[in-house]
């Protein structure tokens, strides 16, 4: 890679072992892409929790403190995987909580604000068009490239926390123009009128064409989707297909056309989505021994107005006997969702609302699982669905308000 | 070992990064995740239906052809080395750059791109040697 003065400087030292030690890692994943440069990014969005990093990743973290690793742009952090308030009822470790404490504490000493929020791209920052940012999970990279036209690759914890102590990135994937093409196409036929349909595309997309690189292109859509929707179908594709980006003519903004957004591309393919193949995704999922004892709202987080909708919902109606609700969302939306009178509605039914975690990271899943005999897990996340597997759950997509219905009813349709 | 002839038969990768290892192969006809597919207390392949699932990936060396979700896999990998069951070398057919940024930060063997095939190459239990500088896969001995 060619280095500028200042990374130059940087590799030799001139600003301490932990900005050495993070550009040296960051040139070695460059140099496996091909990148023949550096970007600056002006923010940065880090997956750092005790539960995916483990003792090892919490004892670098703070060797790399003590080394004086410190970011230099704005750096935010995503969901956590313990609630603090609600650790002990819902079963978790009280011993991981107190690391959990001490990875937050390490991170702020390294000026990390730490928003525990998978929504930045929601309530804390929304990058421009082209503007060059350092992200992490993969739900705010696709949402970051695709509806903002910013600029990321997927960085994992270690290489976000790298971008944030170095304040670039190397050069390579989304980054760069020939990434960004669209590389098929997709023809949305169908209503699309819940969060799940959205989600329900995703998969469709996602699992048939595997790749980082692949960019579908929608067309054809009946309307233009509102933020949620787009956060849902993003969420899915990167999560079912790897993808980091995706264009839909006439609503994000490197796509007025087909034809733009392929930029020269042939399409490797013209898949097209209806109404049949969205069914077919709901009759796709076993129903287990119909156990409809967990329904979750999460991944991603809630954002104000999915808050909202469940709190109508749900209002005047309680949870089944023996069963459990929980949603996610983070601390901004659940502060305004209690002075609007949304997270009393949701408790009032019996919700448990857990704040500043995913429900999949949670630690102690599976011995929770366990615990509590459940089976199926029923959510309207395309995206959770896929990726809570290895606890061991029977996964179950259903639409908002069906969801809803089986929480309260206690039956699994 | 194999006669001349047989060692010889051999993977070129596109990408590689990581020292040369040496393990038995386990050749996957499924993506993989280590976030979504496996348990990192045991090392053991755990997604219902994955698979794989039962197949424990410790000091082995794993072919995928994809690369599922994940940002996790960056914390992941360096974590299940620590807990000492993490694999010898990924090869990839396709990844995505967590699994690289993982890997590196972990200093696993990883490469992406293969000619040919795998499933023309190696089996589960063949025994191979991976030279990331080199950019070859080969295989020692046979299952």
């Amino acid at each position: 890679m060619e280095l500028t003065p200042e990374e130059q400087g940087m590799l030799a030292g001139d600003r301490g072992e932990a900005v050495k030690k993070a550009v040296e890692y960051q040139i070695e994943v460059g140099r496996f892409w091909g990148a023949k440069r550096f970007v600056p990014v002006t923010n940065v969005h880090m997956m750092g929790d005790i539960e995916v990093m483990g003792d090892g990743g919490l004892e670098w973290l703070q060797g790399t403190a003590k080394l004086g690793g410190r970011c230099v742009v704005g750096t935010t952090t995503n969901a956590r995987c313990i609630d603090f308030a609600q650790c002990k009822r819902i079963g978790q470790d009280e011993g991981e909580a107190v690391k959990e404490k001490a990875l937050i504490a390490t991170l702020q000493r390294m000026n990390v604000v730490t928003t525990d929020t998978c929504i930045n791209y929601q309530t804390v920052y929304q990058p421009h068009l082209g503007e060059h940012v350092a992200w992490g999970d993969t739900g705010t990279v696709i949402y970051a490239n695709s509806v903002f036209g910013a600029r990321s690759n997927f960085e994992s914890g270690p290489a976000a926390l790298a971008a944030g102590i170095t304040g670039r990135t190397p050069a390579y994937g989304f980054h760069l123009d020939e990434h960004r093409k669209g590389t098929f196409t997709v023809e949305l036929n169908a209503k699309l009128d819940d969060l799940a349909d959205w989600g329900a595309v995703g998969k469709l997309v996602g699992e048939s064409h595997q790749n980082y690189y692949a960019v579908p292109v929608f067309h054809g859509q009946r309307r233009a989707p509102g933020a949620d929707e787009l956060k849902h179908l993003g969420a899915a594709l990167a999560s079912y297909g790897s993808m980091g980006m995706f264009h839909m003519v006439g609503v994000t903004p490197e796509a007025p056309s087909v034809e733009a957004a392929l930029a020269g591309n042939t399409p490797t393919d013209r898949m097209a989505i209806g109404d049949a193949e969205i069914e077919s995704v709901y009759r796709g999922y076993k129903l287990g021994d119909g156990d409809a004892r967990l329904v979750v709202f999460s991944g991603p987080q809630q954002s104000l107005f999915e808050m909202k909708l469940l709190a109508e919902l749900f209002d005047g109606r309680k949870v089944a006997a023996g069963g459990s609700v929980f949603v996610t969302t983070n601390n901004q939306i659940l502060s305004q969702s209690r002075q609007l009178g949304y997270a009393q509605k949701l408790e009032a039914a019996g919700v448990t609302i857990l704040e500043g975690v995913c429900f999949y990271i949670l630690q102690n899943l599976s011995p929770m699982r366990i615990a509590n005999k459940w089976t199926n897990m029923v959510s309207n996340s395309a995206k959770i669905v896929n990726i809570i597997g290895a606890h061991r759950f029977n996964t179950i997509l259903r639409r908002t308000r069906d969801c809803v219905e089986i929480a309260c009813s206690g039956t699994l349709k | 070992m194999l006669g001349n002839a047989q060692v010889s038969a051999a993977i070129r990768v596109s990408r590689a990064y990581g020292p040369v290892v040496e393990g038995e192969a386990v050749v996957s006809e499924e993506g993989f995740s280590p976030r979504y597919d496996l348990d990192r207390w045991t090392g053991l392949i755990t997604k219902p239906g994955h698979k794989l699932e039962g197949t424990n990936i410790k000091d082995k060396v794993c072919f995928f052809p994809t690369a599922k979700g994940g940002i996790a896999a960056g914390w992941a990998f360096f974590d299940i080395k620590w807990k000492k069951i993490a694999p010898k070398a990924f090869i990839f057919g396709v990844t995505n750059p967590v699994m690289v940024q993982g890997a590196v930060f972990a200093g696993i063997t990883i490469t992406e791109g293969w000619a040919p095939h795998p499933r023309e190459a190696v089996k589960t239990g063949d025994w191979v040697r991976v030279d990331p500088a080199a950019k070859t896969i080969e295989v020692l001995r046979r299952a």
